[in-house]
């Protein structure tokens, strides 16, 4: 089987499962299974791709055999697949949460077909080596995620999806200016072909605006100051497992997109936008975990400790060195992972203590060792603590900044991650400490039934076991963000594998 | 020509941007339908302003004569006027179960509990 035949499956399939799943809509169990079975074949196939560039390096398939810089593209590099990959992950593990928690109503309005799309949505988004293509899938993401955020029609929910909608409809159309506005300056709309061509133009102020209306549509889609302000507004109020989704994926399309563009097609560092990058950081982590504090429900607050993580990420992109862009991407990876199953997580103990107020939960510790457990494991992982998957990126991108003479900004990162441990902590004490006062007869996990509850509880553990994994083989995750970052810094290997002619 | 449709473009991104500030919903909904024409037409000015020469080869042309009016702008912008009204036909929907739930068309009101 062809390589290239990889690079179309982990969208094609999706798709398909989407198809299949319209006409399922109102038969409750065939529905279930055949989406449960649609992500395990996505995952699946995620994996074969991710093998494939492993071992072949960059792979490229052209749609109608007609060759780059006319047709467009995928292109699929270590990053790409790694974050393909880690879609078909969390897409396999929140609908096995979401199997167990939805209700039959959103069932019957086509949660699951939504579901399918948004994951094709973002797995396009990823492997596209177009940049109008990339506003495509980036639309096919935006307009799933609008539904799912809305099916339900509870008060909450409407109000947060009119401000979701309205940010990320601002964010595409910044986006689709940049697109004309740079088509009409240089000519071509593939990334490899415009990294090539950016050089020769002169007329860089207009360059740099074009880039500034780039940094404004992904900015606001990956969550970076001042941009961010519509992610808590709105990712609370869908059920858990579709935030979870969200917090998953969502943004890191953002960060994928801002990376993707600012090393290929605007050069941090050609472009002076080096500073520009490092304060957003910086602010974005200190005003995310400030929002954190400050919370008392649990959901608003890993909205906010989500929000100043994706800091982290920026300032790797900002910083542009080889250490800080591994640092960034291997941040990258461990985040997904980790936000997804913090975000499954207070969805089960939601369910065990009848409240997302950390004031009105308690005694989880004495009473539920395993959800205990579960919920330590990707908070220390946020948090940075060794060995788990977060100390190493955090690691890097501090060593990275204290290289290169940004000592504020290395600061602020420590003092985040303080403070992040501190947020967490009081979290552990008065969800899972303190002893429980009031009586808890709303534990609506014990009533589920064995099938349901293993489709509950396993996602998280899978997710938490990933966690640990990548932390204690962070030799080999190390060596995976080394080679994405050197792939995305080479730019010549991924301009000379989309330009040369094939097929 | 391309002047006239520059001053047209700021314009539209001009009343999009002051009525997505507004303190009506529906307002905000009509600067959103603004602002995505203005994306259209930009991406119609960038892509070069020819008049009466489309893109069609006759039998005997190893080339275009240059200039022609640029096919990819103009799907290009299909794609994004397709895009546009399906997001739009949405927003408008969400637009009035929000008003059957709140019973206002004031943008404060959503704020939410909590």
């Amino acid at each position: 089987m062809s390589s290239s035949l990889f690079l179309v499956l982990p969208v094609a399939v999706p798709l398909g499962t989407t198809i299949i799943l319209m006409s399922l809509w109102r038969h409750g169990k065939l529905q279930r299974r055949v989406s449960l079975l649609g992500t395990i074949v996505h995952f699946f196939v995620c994996f074969l791709l991710l093998i494939s560039v492993h071992t072949e390096g960059i792979i490229k398939i052209q749609f109608g055999g007609w060759s780059a810089p006319f047709g467009i593209v995928f292109v699929a590099d270590l990053l790409s697949a790694i974050l393909v990959f880690l879609t078909g992950l969390i897409g396999a593990c929140v609908l096995s949460f979401s199997l167990s928690t939805i209700d039959q109503r959103r069932e019957a309005f086509g949660y699951h077909s939504l579901f399918h799309i948004l994951l094709a949505g973002v797995c396009g988004a990823f492997l596209t080596g177009d940049l109008f293509n990339m506003y495509v899938w980036f639309e096919v993401m935006l307009m799933s995620s609008f539904v799912l955020l809305g099916l339900g029609g509870e008060r909450r929910q409407m109000s947060g999806a009119f401000k979701y909608v309205a940010l990320n409809l601002i964010s595409s159309l910044l986006f689709l200016s940049g697109i004309g506005l740079l088509y009409g300056l240089v000519g071509t709309l593939n990334i490899a072909d415009l990294s090539e061509k950016i050089q020769h133009i002169e007329h860089t102020g207009m360059l740099t605006a074009i880039a500034m209306l780039f940094l404004a549509a992904f900015g606001i889609k990956a969550a970076v100051f001042p941009l961010f302000f519509w992610l808590p507004e709105s990712y609370h109020t869908p059920p858990i497992a579709v935030t979870a989704l969200f917090a998953g994926l969502l943004t890191k399309v953002g960060v994928y997109a801002l990376i993707r563009v600012f090393t290929l097609v605007f050069p941090v560092d050609m472009f002076g936008l080096k500073e520009m990058f490092l304060v957003a950081a910086g602010i974005t982590m200190l005003t995310g975990i400030v929002g954190a504090i400050a919370q008392r429900d649990l959901r608003r607050m890993l909205c906010y400790l989500l929000i100043s993580h994706i800091g982290y990420m920026i300032m790797g992109l900002g910083l542009f060195t080889e250490i800080a862009i591994t640092g960034s991407l291997f941040y990258t990876f461990h985040h997904i992972i980790v936000m997804a199953s913090l975000f499954l997580i207070i969805g089960i103990t939601a369910r065990v203590s009848g409240s997302y107020n950390i004031n009105l939960m308690g005694g989880l510790y004495q009473d539920r060792a395993l959800i205990s457990v579960l919920f330590v494991i990707p908070a220390m992982g946020l948090s940075g603590i060794p060995p788990l998957s977060g100390f190493w990126p955090k690691l890097n991108l501090i060593s990275a900044s204290i290289e290169t003479y940004n000592y504020l900004l290395a600061g602020v990162a420590l003092v985040v991650g303080l403070l992040t441990l501190y947020c967490i902590s009081r979290v552990w004490s008065e969800s899972f400490w303190k002893p429980q006062e009031s009586p808890k007869e709303s534990d609506t996990t014990k009533a589920l039934i064995p099938r349901r509850k293993v489709l509950l509880y396993a996602p998280v553990i899978v997710l938490g076991l990933s966690t640990i994994l990548v932390g204690i083989f962070a030799n080999q995750s190390y060596s995976f963000s080394e080679e994405s970052a050197r792939q995305l810094l080479n730019k010549k290997q991924y301009v000379n594998t989309v330009l040369k002619d094939s097929n | 020509m391309e002047l006239m449709f520059a001053i047209l473009i700021g314009v539209l991104y001009a009343a999009g941007i002051f009525l997505l500030l507004s303190k009506s919903i529906v307002s905000l909904l009509f600067g959103l339908v603004l602002l995505g024409n203005a994306a259209n037409l930009v991406i119609f000015v960038c892509s070069g302003v020819v008049r009466g020469k489309p893109p069609i080869a006759s039998e005997n042309m190893v080339m275009l004569d240059v200039p022609y009016s640029d096919p990819l702008g103009q799907a290009l912008i299909l794609t994004a006027i397709v895009i546009s009204f399906g997001v739009l036909a949405f927003a408008m929907v969400l637009v009035k179960k929000n008003y059957e739930l709140i019973k206002s068309d004031d943008v404060d009101m959503l704020a939410d509990d909590e």
